[in-house]
């Protein structure tokens, strides 16, 4: 670049239109174009319309009709099911958040240790994720009956277990506990940020006299915080939109999704009552989707605010 | 040296079991038993499925282990019942061309986020977070209703073209938290010696990203090879089908009543992919990548 331009007889002192600066911004929105595209062409309209539908009655079959505030007013004033549902919703991501984080970097620090059959105990970790669709409900609904598979194991150690989804005190309990079995995802995405993290910094650590406590705390969580961070935003966003297991679960030991209850109406399962149960409120089953959109927008927000105190970035 | 040297002195004076290799060993011990422990919680739902898979349809719900007789035959029964091998080419097809389209589209919007410094870049990244916000059941019919004007049901192209657009926002994340972790100077130093940001992406990110890349490939496939809606919803004709539609079929099963002991058989069959996929990826987490020589 700069011996070009310094090859060339000098005329007159006109920058060039592509500086530095700006071929990294072309450069930076053409990398970005696919994705770009993709949300203009495919992702927006869909998204659009459905702000548009939440100010509108609608039921699928005949256009929506405007009724401006309705459906929003009613939701805010009026709904006990919304309130119960944000609720449960709210709960679920406070106890399950942590508990999903701890237990997968726990387990993937064990999981990175040298030890003899890693590869296989990994492989096994991941299994229960991979069991497909309605096999996997029907699997948990059997393992979390009040004589099933874990209350007979814990039965050998002398514990009586609860009655999981059949008791709405511990329904929800056991919404997480079968979360558990799924954290092969969490597990391997700690396991490739661990392996990015160099080992000459154990070694200087080491060399300072640090332990294992103090090599956790200021190599691993520091180096580790962009994939922590990572987990923490998308496990928040993906539980206050459980819908799957909930659902199917209630269904199978009650007779009304949300059962028993409602301790397992979760926001998304009230949403999908809505939408699609009964006189099929889409409209106002739109209108819930974008209060929790708001919701989680600024939950999301905090956390990115928050992130520049404790996420550490190489560049 | 001073230092290294009072550290040999105090630790033949420290007794045997506080010891640095006891310590290592009973650390080790320690790891091995609470993973052995876990395992077994982990694998108990796959031998339970494998037990059911292996039970005469009168014994599924019976709570032994051990089938007994083991009805061997559920396997190609359950395999043979349904088109499997047409929905199986269905799944591989579409499942081989998203993860593709995913690895290589969320890389290079990745890299974009992660590397490059353009106006906007910021508030963009803001709006494809914010699209993992909106709940997917309000969008899915209006687009539905937009891959219908575009010809689309009933075809492939709306359960793999997306994929070539990023990849989902999950994924572009990811890969964003992964590139930043790597040092800058790398990219720099290719700069100065003249290496396109193209070149840089693929010949300095993409293999040290390696760990990363073979997590998105895992998930992307396991996510297309379970997707059970997408299919549901755009695939009408049979001969379209994919595995997680054939597997639903035996819940309605032979007159009504479902077939949970070829369900199993079947579901096993159908697991067997992504494992291999996982195992083979995984390979890039023992084998790592060296960042040595480089200092952050």
């Amino acid at each position: 670049m700069t011996e070009a331009t310094a090859a060339r007889p000098v005329r007159e002192y006109k920058r060039p239109f592509l500086t530095p600066w700006r071929r990294e911004a072309l450069t930076g929105y053409a990398f970005a174009m696919p994705w770009i595209f993709g949300f203009l062409t495919l992702t927006l309209g869909p998204m659009l319309f459905s702000l548009y539908a939440s100010f509108t009655s609608y039921n699928i079959t005949t256009p929506p009709h405007w009724i401006g505030l309705g459906n929003y007013s009613f939701i805010f004033l009026q709904d006990p099911r919304f309130r119960i549902s944000l609720y449960n919703t709210v709960y679920y991501v406070i106890v399950k958040t942590p508990v999903v984080i701890v237990v997968s970097l726990g387990l993937a620090m064990l999981l990175n240790m040298n030890l003899p059959g890693q590869r296989i105990f990994r492989t096994i970790y991941y299994l229960p994720t991979v069991i497909t669709g309605v096999a996997a409900i029907f699997l948990w609904v059997w393992i979390l009956n009040p004589e099933g598979l874990l209350n007979r194991a814990l039965g050998l150690f002398g514990i009586r277990g609860p009655n999981w989804f059949y008791d709405p005190a511990w329904a929800k309990g056991g919404l997480v506990v079968m979360g558990l079995w799924y954290i092969g995802g969490p597990i391997l995405i700690f396991l490739a940020g661990l392996n990015g993290i160099p080992s000459h910094l154990y070694e200087a650590a080491e060399i300072d006299g640090a332990g294992t406590w103090a090599k956790f705390w200021n190599v691993t969580i520091p180096l580790l915080s962009p994939t922590i961070f990572y987990l923490v935003v998308t496990n928040i966003i993906g539980a206050f939109q459980v819908f799957n297991s909930a659902y199917v679960v209630s269904q199978t030991a009650g007779s009304n999704p949300g059962d028993p209850a409602q301790s397992l109406l979760f926001y998304e399962v009230y949403l999908f009552i809505r939408a699609f149960k009964g006189s099929m409120e889409m409209g106002f089953a739109c209108a819930l989707a974008w209060i929790l959109f708001v919701i989680i927008l600024i939950v999301t927000g905090i956390q990115l605010w928050l992130s520049s105190r404790w996420v550490y970035y190489e560049s | 040296m001073a230092v290294a040297g009072r550290r040999y002195s105090r630790r033949s004076m420290v007794p045997w079991y506080r010891g640095k290799r006891t310590q290592k060993a009973i650390k080790d011990v320690l790891a091995f038993s609470i993973l052995t422990l876990g395992a077994i919680l982990f694998i108990a739902p796959f031998f339970w499925m494998l037990s059911s898979a292996l039970k005469r349809p009168e014994h599924v719900f019976n709570p032994n282990w051990i089938p007994n007789p083991v009805a061997w035959n559920n396997f190609p029964d359950a395999l043979t019942s349904v088109p499997f091998h047409i929905y199986f080419k269905n799944s591989a097809i579409i499942a081989v061309i998203s993860t593709a389209g995913t690895v290589l589209s969320a890389s290079l919007v990745a890299y974009s986020f992660a590397r490059l410094r353009w106006p906007g870049r910021d508030t963009w990244f803001a709006i494809i977070l914010a699209t993992m916000m909106l709940p997917g059941v309000v969008t899915m019919i209006p687009t539905y209703i937009l891959f219908s004007r575009l010809h689309w049901v009933n075809t492939f192209l709306p359960l793999t073209v997306p994929a070539f657009f990023g990849g989902g926002a999950f994924n572009i994340f990811l890969l964003r938290q992964f590139f930043r972790t790597i040092p800058m100077e790398l990219s720099e130093a290719a700069r100065i010696d003249g290496a396109s940001e193209l070149r840089i992406w693929w010949q300095i990110l993409m293999p040290l990203a390696q760990p990363a890349l073979a997590t998105v490939i895992i998930f992307a496939f396991n996510g297309a090879w379970q997707d059970y809606m997408g299919p549901l919803i755009y695939l009408s004709s049979e001969d379209k089908y994919t595995l997680q539609l054939g597997l639903t079929m035996f819940k309605a099963g032979g007159g009504g009543i479902p077939m949970w002991h070829w369900m199993m058989a079947a579901s096993l069959v159908v697991m067997l992919p992504v494992l291999i996929v996982f195992f083979v990826g995984q390979k890039y987490f023992v084998e790592g990548v060296t960042l040595t020589g480089i200092k952050g």
